[in-house]
């Protein structure tokens, strides 16, 4: 299947959950979802017949002015179709549910989105900061991140 | 070995081991020391005794596996057959620090891995030397402006012997900086230093 007719496929089933088809000028083509209903959507790309994404290639986090983007790349072996997820989160309360118990791979991906992004994921099974150190303050991804002067003692200059 | 005076009768130390020291760098060395003796009035025994642990601490430097990142590729290429470093005494690679001499820090090192590369350091025991193998470990390398994670040169935290600059440096870098290192070992004195706290203790 295409990802078009993925997106109409989801749109017939989950209605208000799926925003119109987003083909920007920079990035991958997407099927949009709203955060409220995106655990709905997940369990249903993962569980369908028709469309069984079994594979979670990556779970990445992007900052745009406005909002932060959590973003999925899902890939189906069975049918051998992939799709891009996008979903828009308000910086100040960038709340996500997790993924990890359909896809395993969400698990360390999600913690890196957290890491750098400040996305949080709900239901994760150990949301902890995965390459920074765990006392570090701030998302370092995010466009308006000032880095500290000094950690531990040792200066950054 | 051929011998200058006559079959029967034994050469004196000092010819000896001139003889036996067949590189120039080595018989540099030893006559640096004989000069330094003679200045200062050290009896001749030491001398020679120096020059024997120097050479022996120099010829076997043994490094501690420790590479960090890419500069770690050049020093396995540096430890494997073509650059070999083993025909310098320092091809043995212990995992351990508790039985390093070197420390050859091959990798940028981040501030969350400072305090292990701390750790692992004070585990080695005496004498050890570092090396800050190059640009990230000497100065922050292409991380120098913008990394807010790196630690801009591990010289801010750990006593360095000698900067190996390049990134990554090539394997004849690694071995120029060896010979260096091999060099500074060699100019240090032991058997002075030791009878010089023993004689500053009251």
């Amino acid at each position: 299947m295409t990802p078009e007719e993925i997106h109409s496929k989801l749109a017939n089933s989950h209605g208000d959950a799926i925003l119109p088809w987003l083909a920007p000028e920079h990035g991958d083509p997407c099927i949009q979802v709203a955060p409220e209903g995106f655990r709905a959507v997940a369990e249903s790309l993962r569980h369908t017949p028709d469309l069984a994404f079994d594979f979670l290639r990556c779970v990445t986090g992007v900052d745009r002015e406005a909002s932060l983007s959590s973003v999925y790349h899902l890939y189906s072996y069975t049918h051998e179709h992939g799709v891009t997820l996008r979903v828009d989160v308000a910086r100040d309360e960038a709340r996500l549910p997790s993924v990890s118990d359909l896809w395993p791979a969400a698990d360390w991906h999600e913690r890196e989105t957290y890491d750098m992004m400040g996305i949080e994921y709900e239901g994760h099974p150990g949301l902890r900061r995965i390459l920074l150190p765990s006392d570090w303050e701030g998302f370092p991804l995010r466009k308006d991140y000032v880095p500290p002067k000094t950690y531990n003692g040792l200066t950054n200059e | 070995m051929p011998h200058e005076e006559l079959p029967g009768k034994s050469p004196a130390p000092e010819t000896l081991l001139k003889q036996y020291i067949r590189e120039p760098r080595d018989l540099t060395r030893y006559l640096h020391y004989l000069k330094v003796a003679r200045k200062e009035g050290l009896p001749t025994a030491v001398l020679p005794l120096d020059a024997a642990i120097n050479w022996a601490r120099a010829s076997s430097v043994w490094p501690l596996t420790f590479g960090l990142a890419c500069c770690a590729i050049e020093m396995m290429a540096t430890g494997a057959a073509k650059y070999d470093l083993d025909r310098f005494g320092a091809g043995a690679f212990r995992p351990t620090p508790r039985q390093a001499d070197l420390m050859i820090v091959a990798g940028t090192v981040t501030h969350k891995m400072a305090p292990r590369v701390i750790r692992l350091y004070e585990q080695m025991p005496e004498p050890k030397y570092v090396m800050a193998m190059g640009a990230c470990t000497i100065g922050g390398g292409p991380y120098a402006v913008h990394g807010y994670h790196v630690v801009k040169g591990i010289d801010r935290f750990l006593p360095v012997d000698v900067y190996v600059p390049g990134c990554p440096p090539r394997p004849e870098a690694l071995i120029d900086a060896l010979l260096w290192l091999q060099d500074k070992i060699s100019r240090q004195d032991p058997v002075k230093t030791r009878y010089e706290d023993a004689q500053a203790a009251p």
